[in-house]
């Protein structure tokens, strides 16, 4: 069933949580193909999170099966095939920029030297040259981000799995980090999961985007986001850009008894 | 994305304490208008010397009786340093143990906040019963005191770590050793170096309390006490000053120590303090 060129493939999968019997995913068939950028989109309480960590192997699924790379969810995450980005930073305020990036890597047990070159490198990723013996603290939100997004890409997972990464900065960083994104998303060659409510956000940074629905969280439809890359500010502008939005709201307006703000 | 919040990286501890002693100066202004003024306020309204004596009376015969004072101050604050250390260790290993065994420490919880707020000075008589009336009540009672607070903050710090960083670990597949080397110790710091301090003032508090029950001439509890007793209230208030410095110096020792070993946090950058 599970064809080993596949990024992730998740089938049947249904989490039923113990506490209140809610149901937060159900039936959920997805596969995602190596290099892809697929948003999970769709209303609070539609399960998209919880489909992230299932992924992460952070939750275990009721029933159905989670491959990443052809491997088992839970291999994958002892092997070390993804990297993980959370709504906050989770940054650790004891340890500088350059050691909160090399922490994973620490943890894998690599060598001093080789840690050190790989944090350069992750540091002239994500353009925070000069900044390698600050503290979390003194950092601004998005340089906080981009830290946490140097740390998840340190190890070169082949997957970045990404929770609403920028869901609490303001509208003008999250511009500029979703431009950055997909630069580092071009350099590093990866597959990324990106959970975001924000219609134009997934727009903007998907090669395809999924729609859910709430309570019980399902996949209410597919959208191949066919505008041309390498994106730029402009195509924000562009009337393709218009359209798909438009489609995605009325996916998620027509699958939502409350509908979608 | 130039726009860097707060950045002193340049600033050493000397500098700290360099600012700190300029924030000094209307505190050392207050202390000596309130020495003045306690020395004037006596022989105006003629206060009689056994309610309280000059500061003048009392740094003489602090000067004259120093050697008794100091060596009389030195074996109380051993005493309370061994209860210290005796007591902190005990509640720093408790709440490693409890931290990681949490059904454990979900259990117990209840009853060291509740043996928190008990009295422990009420249990000082029995101490010596149990302990003997020399050094050994003194360090057990010091020590008793320390624990409580200790445990409670420390379990307190280890156990109160986000979610999402326990998550960030797991997706490393980091283990439980791992996650409280790098994550549960280093968050835990704050919390058990603010304990360690009040740790240090109720060590000294311990020890002297202790010393009232009845102990070796040569404490400090024992001067003030048979001092006031022999209505000789200079050599009391002399004794008070001796466990005054004692205990700061000690609070200030541990202070320090907590800015060396948290050199990262923020509010040791000159933030609050």
């Amino acid at each position: 069933m599970t064809t080993a060129a596949a990024a992730v493939t998740i089938e049947n999968v249904t989490k039923t949580f113990a506490k209140g019997g809610t149901t937060a995913l159900q039936d959920i068939d997805l596969e995602l193909q190596p290099g892809e950028f697929v948003s999970l989109i769709g209303p609070s309480g539609c399960g998209k999170s919880t489909l992230l960590r299932v992924i992460g192997d952070l939750i275990q699924p009721s029933t159905g099966t989670v491959h990443v790379g052809g491997k088992t969810a839970q291999q994958a995450r002892v092997d070390n095939d993804y990297g993980m980005v959370f709504q906050e930073a989770v940054l650790f305020d004891w340890r500088t920029v350059a050691k909160n990036i090399s922490l994973p890597l620490e943890l894998a047990g690599w060598e001093r030297t080789r840690r050190t070159e790989r944090v350069k490198e992750m540091v002239d990723l994500v353009e925070l040259g000069g900044f390698e013996s600050h503290h979390p603290w003194e950092l601004s939100g998005g340089m906080q981000m981009r830290v946490a997004i140097a740390r998840a890409l340190s190890f070169d997972p082949k997957l970045l799995l990404m929770d609403e990464p920028f869901g609490a900065l303001d509208e003008m960083t999250r511009e500029r980090l979703n431009i950055e994104l997909l630069r580092i998303w071009e350099a590093a060659g990866s597959t990324v999961v990106f959970v975001t409510h924000s219609i134009t956000e997934a727009v903007f940074l998907s090669t395809r985007v999924v729609v859910m629905s709430p309570r019980p969280g399902r996949i209410a439809g597919l959208v191949e986001i066919d505008l041309p890359q390498p994106r730029t500010a402009d195509t924000r502008e562009e009337p393709r850009f218009f359209e798909l939005a438009t489609e995605l709201r009325e996916l998620l307006r027509g699958r939502t008894a409350e509908g979608v703000h | 994305m130039s726009s860097v919040v707060v950045s002193e990286p340049g600033r050493t501890l000397a500098q700290g304490f360099g600012r700190g002693i300029r924030d000094w100066v209307p505190a050392v202004v207050i202390l000596v208008a309130i020495l003045v003024g306690w020395q004037l306020a006596i022989d105006a309204f003629d206060i009689q010397r056994f309610l309280l004596p000059k500061p003048s009376a009392i740094a003489a015969r602090f000067w004259e009786e120093r050697e008794t004072l100091w060596s009389a101050g030195w074996f109380t604050f051993q005493e309370a340093l061994w209860g210290f250390a005796a007591g902190c260790s005990a509640a720093i290993l408790a709440a490693l143990l409890l931290a990681r065994f949490r059904p454990l420490g979900t259990a117990l919880m209840p009853y060291f906040i509740a043996a928190n707020a008990v009295p422990i000075i009420a249990f000082a008589p029995i101490a010596i019963a149990w302990f003997g009336i020399d050094k050994g009540s003194k360090i057990a009672i010091a020590g008793v005191l320390c624990f409580f607070p200790v445990l409670v903050n420390t379990l307190k710090g280890l156990t109160s770590v986000r979610p999402a960083t326990i998550e960030l670990m797991r997706s490393y597949a980091a283990g439980d050793v791992q996650i409280f080397r790098r994550v549960r110790i280093p968050a835990s710091l704050p919390y058990l170096f603010s304990s360690l301090k009040v740790a240090s003032v109720l060590a000294m508090i311990g020890a002297i309390v202790g010393e009232y029950f009845g102990g070796s001439l040569t404490s400090l509890g024992i001067q003030i006490k048979s001092a006031s007793a022999l209505f000789n209230f200079e050599t009391a208030w002399a004794a008070i000053l001796v466990a005054c410095i004692l205990g700061m110096s000690f609070y200030l020792v541990i202070a320090l120590a907590e800015r060396l070993a948290m050199r990262w946090y923020p509010s040791s950058r000159g933030a609050q303090s």
